[in-house]
């Protein structure tokens, strides 16, 4: 046995010093193509708003945003709020999104412990109409919001706006919270009952602590859907406009730099958002990390 | 258990259950009647179950319905292509940054995608800092447009396409066990081997729920072609769009609407028989 095994054991030390740094440099090579490739796509996916970013500060002479440089100034950054109607339509947006964000984060975030931690009748319904709001089309979703809307005779302004930011907003809550609370260790819910904890005590104190993050990422996320939301809006608006709705009518007749000063400030704001929360999540991640599951969540710490 | 217990998870989920049966479910029902009324906005609509209207829409509207399922199907593939190798190297090359790559993917999602769209339109407009740069080099023709033609709606939904098919991606190719790479290796098997018999294989449940999300999302889009497209590139989501609120043709616009809601929920439906719902869920998480 020994004697042919010791050949083979001889050989290994002989062959890997010339195939490994080989090896290793064809893996570098790919890496850096596909770090090259990587960084390139991304780069074509920040244009637009670079353009935005870059744009918002010229001159143009006719208070429509033009291609042609007419030099930097700040003027349109101190006249933000000079378009009324705009100013408005901003306004709407901002409310619906905490509106519904609010919400959705009130009735989602039950639903998403009931899936969690409970067997209960209708559960798989429950499941498989949160997929498809997920997955469904909103020109679908907007469609027949409308069509009740409609049926009903409601009439359409903020309120049904609202109310349909929620319905897609609620599913994400549910999917977000849900994949957090099956991450965390069931068993400290039990001590804290062990120790005397009543229910609502052992929520307070435990879960809600443990959820937070989640909490957080879920509502980032329907903030950020709900002001960026166009199509479904469209069809529930009636005649209130929202930012979206607002920038979308004025294309065909040419947008006021206004536009861009505020879609960079919701840049600014939103990047800053989501930059602050992966980094209190590397932190508190790293202060809580011996009673956190190793559950990778990746997209969560980042939204 | 007591019955407060047990009665537990129904308070708890009440609210959700209300507002997406009534908000949601009850919609995707109620544009199915809508669709068999009669009438015009000034005098009313009566319910008269013409189920015929199913069939007269389609029969004038196949083209923009083949055009968006042409249109969704191209650009998700064309995403599909360009995100893997992105999602790729996040999660294989990514190392500690992996949070920070998977942020700057998601950073065009904080502007508004009409503004995303408009942008666009702006800079390959024939005057846009593009064309006249492409005219300067003598590499295109005076008359060379962008706008209006399949490539721009095509290009825009495959670029707002892109951040939505990495998370998918990056969530499979992050579950790999990297001894099963390495243990390819060992047994010399080449790269491309390793890729297509070893990790392709085992990142498809990634693919498709990219390919769901990617694919539904864009057969149902109007932005896209409303800002950069032209009369050649009208999708089903125009058609659909414009007779609800303009035209104000509701029975039209229900028919049409219902149509594409059976045909991409029969596909959603398939999708989750098959896959089941998870690789959606954790991208979405």
């Amino acid at each position: 046995m020994s004697a042919v095994e010791a050949p083979a054991a001889a050989g290994t030390p002989v062959a890997a010093p010339s195939k490994a740094p080989r090896r290793r440099e064809r893996r570098s090579r790919s890496a850096l193509i596909l770090g090259g490739f990587t960084w390139l796509v991304i780069l074509y996916t920040l244009v637009p708003i670079i353009v935005m970013i870059i744009f918002s500060f010229n001159q143009t002479p006719n208070g429509r945003v033009t291609f042609h440089w007419y030099g930097a100034t700040t003027q349109w950054y101190v006249h933000i709020f000079e378009i009324s109607d705009l100013t408005t339509a901003l306004v709407h947006s901002i409310e619906v999104a905490c509106a519904s964000t609010l919400i959705s984060i009130l009735i989602g975030v039950p639903m998403a412990m009931a899936l969690a931690r409970h067997r209960f009748l209708g559960r798989a319904a429950v499941e498989s109409v949160v997929f498809v709001d997920i997955a469904a089309p909103s020109v679908v979703v907007g469609a027949s919001l409308l069509a009740l809307f409609l049926t009903l005779n409601v009439t359409r302004g903020l309120a049904t706006i609202m109310i349909a930011h929620v319905a897609f907003n609620v599913a994400f809550v549910v999917v977000v919270v849900r994949a957090r609370i099956a991450g965390l260790d069931r068993s400290i819910e039990r001590a804290a009952a062990d120790l005397g904890a009543s229910p609502w005590v052992t929520f307070q104190k435990v879960l809600l602590p443990l959820m937070l993050p989640g909490i957080v990422a879920a509502a980032l996320l329907c903030f950020a859907m709900s002001i960026d939301d166009f199509i479904i809006t469209q069809f529930v608006a009636g005649q209130t406009l929202t930012f979206p709705l607002w920038v979308y009518g004025a294309v065909k007749v040419g947008i006021p730099p206004q536009v861009f000063v505020m879609g960079t400030m919701i840049f600014l704001f939103g990047a800053v958002l989501a930059i602050g929360n992966v980094f209190f999540q590397r932190r508190s991640e790293k202060a809580a990390a011996p009673i956190q599951v190793a559950e990778p969540q990746p997209i969560t710490t980042v939204l | 258990m007591t019955w407060k217990q047990r009665l537990a998870p129904y308070a708890l989920g009440f609210p959700t259950a209300f507002w997406l049966t009534l908000f949601f479910a009850v919609p995707l029902i109620s544009v199915l009647s809508v669709a068999l009324m009669t009438g015009n906005p000034e005098k009313g609509f009566t319910l008269t179950w013409h189920f015929s209207i199913f069939w007269d829409s389609l029969k004038q509207y196949h083209t923009q319905f083949l055009r968006s399922f042409y249109y969704g199907a191209l650009s998700t593939l064309i995403a599909l292509v360009i995100a893997y190798p992105m999602a790729y190297f996040i999660a294989f090359h990514g190392g500690r940054n992996k949070s920070t790559y998977l942020l700057i993917i998601l950073l065009p999602f904080f502007v508004s995608y009409v503004i995303r769209a408009f942008s666009w339109q702006f800079i390959l407009s024939n005057d846009g800092i593009f064309l006249t740069f492409l005219r300067n080099i003598g590499l295109v023709s005076k008359n060379f447009t962008i706008l209006h033609t399949p490539f721009a709606v095509i290009a825009a939904l495959t670029y707002d396409a892109i951040p939505y098919m990495v998370l998918p991606l990056f969530v499979a190719l992050e579950k790999i066990d990297r001894r099963v790479i390495t243990a390819a290796g060992d047994l010399y098997a080449n790269p491309v081997m390793t890729f297509v018999r070893i990790v392709l294989p085992l990142t498809s449940a990634g693919i498709f729920a990219g390919f769901l999300l990617v694919f539904v999302t864009n057969v149902g889009d109007y932005v896209a072609a409303g800002i950069l497209g032209g009369p050649g590139t009208t999708m089903i989501g125009n058609v659909i769009q414009n007779s609800y609120l303009q035209d104000q043709t509701y029975p039209l616009a229900s028919a049409l609407s219902s149509i594409l809601m059976i045909v991409l929920l029969v596909i959603i439906w398939l999708y989750a028989r098959v896959f089941g719902t998870e690789a959606v869920e954790e991208a979405v998480a």
